[in-house]
């Protein structure tokens, strides 16, 4: 009302034409205020709500996008995180199952090694035991035949037949006796023996 | 008021124009053409309230399409819905109001803007050739929305401090307070709606003016002066056709600045006391 009497006051003002542009008629004013009431009831109650409802929804669609992807990528962490914890868990087995087979192959070995060792002393021993009694047996023969040799010899030499048992075996066990004897001197004092046999000769 | 004279000159150059014959400048006629309904009553339908009419039929038209499907990923048609919405809502009323109070207001001001930029740009379409908002009544009702709008906006905040906000400046001391306040009573209660309506009123007439002016004077060389005169139509039409530009600018300019100026009215009034 305000704004309809300045302007009046205004077109005053301005100088009389005949039709002055600056005094509203009564059409005028009712048209604009019907355009306006038309453009605004469609702002207000159709575009503008449409427009915003849009809006939202669209904001809430990117919302759950964003949401989408985090969930995808905590999805995908957690795979990832499972995977390595997997891969982990496999190497870990592997140094396991390596540590264990070292273990076991050290332990073998050194089974197989005493086992060796074990049967080569059995071996040796054996070897040995063999030895002893082929060399007791050598001993035992060579004995009876040394004996029946040297009688023979000796009572070739001596033209006594020495074939009373009881005497020939106390002689034989005599001479034996000797010879072992001085085998030992022998043995002990090999040199000196030999020097002073050479000596008695 | 520089429009306004200027169209009072142009008004006198055209008079003394049409003495000589044959020229047809612009008149104020242009404005008040012949009923064509309803003559005598206050529901009288010219030219120019048809052009109202068609202008605002366009605009509903644009906008229905525009926002009849709405889709997350927008079409062309509603890209450019909502762009220009979004430029009204952003650029005039979120910055100035901030969210909460804009929301209230948003289509009080997007109606301003858009109502104000279809029946202004009417004046350069063909066959149309007059501005809906180059009769004082278009501008007027819009003015006294406006008016209303900030007046209601600040007496709905806090009847005291809107008047004291506009009435009494802080800070000056009391004396100057009895020049200050009906200085700032006039300034804020009269000039405000009465330079709203003007401003639009007058850059639409005065555009009218000018392009009618250019085109019947290129119009009146070319057809009716004869000879060499007729070379004076390659200036006028350019002329004209750059003012054809211009007025494109000017309507939107025209909308964006009473929209933007009912805007800051209207913050104004919601201001706390500062």
């Amino acid at each position: 009302m305000l704004a309809g009497k300045s302007s009046a006051f205004l077109a005053a003002a301005e100088g009389e034409t005949t039709v002055n542009p600056l005094l509203p008629a009564d059409y005028d004013i009712i048209w604009s205020l019907v355009i306006f009431v038309i453009i605004i009831f469609f702002f207000w109650k159709y575009a503008l709500p449409k427009l915003q409802a849009m809006l939202d929804e669209r904001s809430a669609a990117i919302e759950g996008n964003i949401e989408k992807a985090n969930e995808a990528k905590a999805e995908a962490d957690a795979a990832l995180e499972e995977y390595r914890k997997q891969l982990a868990d496999a190497r870990g087995e592997a140094a396991k199952i390596r540590e264990q087979a070292r273990i076991d192959g050290t332990k073998i070995l050194s089974e197989l090694k005493e086992q060796a060792a074990a049967e080569a002393a059995r071996i040796t021993a054996n070897a040995q035991a063999t030895i002893e009694a082929e060399r007791q047996a050598a001993l035992v023969s060579l004995r009876a035949e040394v004996g029946s040799l040297a009688i023979d010899l000796a009572s070739g030499v001596i033209g006594e037949s020495l074939s009373d048992d009881r005497k020939s075996a106390a002689l034989v066990d005599r001479f034996l006796a000797d010879l072992e004897a001085g085998e030992k001197q022998t043995t002990a004092t090999a040199g000196a023996t030999s020097g002073r046999a050479k000596a008695r000769k | 008021m520089e429009t306004a004279l200027l169209v009072n000159a142009l008004n006198t150059v055209v008079l003394a124009a049409a003495g000589e014959g044959e020229f047809h400048g612009p008149s104020f006629d242009d404005f008040f053409p012949p009923a064509i309904l309803f003559e005598g009553t206050p529901f009288e339908i010219n030219r120019l309230m048809l052009v109202r009419f068609l202008a605002v039929a366009a605009l509903l038209l644009l906008f229905w399409l525009g926002t009849r499907r709405m889709r997350l990923v927008p079409g062309r048609g509603q890209n450019l819905v909502e762009l220009s919405i979004g430029f009204v809502r952003d650029s005039i009323v979120y910055n100035n109001l901030g969210e909460k109070d804009g929301k209230r207001f948003l289509p009080l001001i997007v109606t301003i803007f858009f109502s104000i930029i279809a029946l202004n740009i009417t004046g350069i379409i063909p066959f149309l050739n007059i501005a809906g908002s180059s009769v004082i009544g278009f501008p007027l009702v819009l003015a006294v929305v406006a008016y209303i709008a900030f007046v209601y906006a600040g007496i709905k905040k806090s009847p005291a401090g809107f008047v004291r906000n506009s009435l009494v400046p802080s800070g000056v001391p009391w004396p100057v307070l009895l020049v200050v306040t009906p200085m700032e009573f006039i300034s804020t209660f009269l000039v405000r709606p009465v330079t709203l309506a003007l401003r639009l009123l007058m850059n639409m007439v005065g555009g009218h003016m000018l392009l009618v002016l250019c085109f019947s004077a290129t119009h009146f060389f070319l057809f009716s002066a004869g000879g060499w005169f007729g070379l004076f139509s390659i200036g006028t039409f350019a002329f004209g056709f750059a003012f054809t530009l211009f007025e494109i600018m000017v309507a939107a300019l025209q909308a964006y600045v009473f929209a933007l100026l009912t805007t800051i009215y209207i913050q104004l009034a919601l201001v706390e006391e500062h």
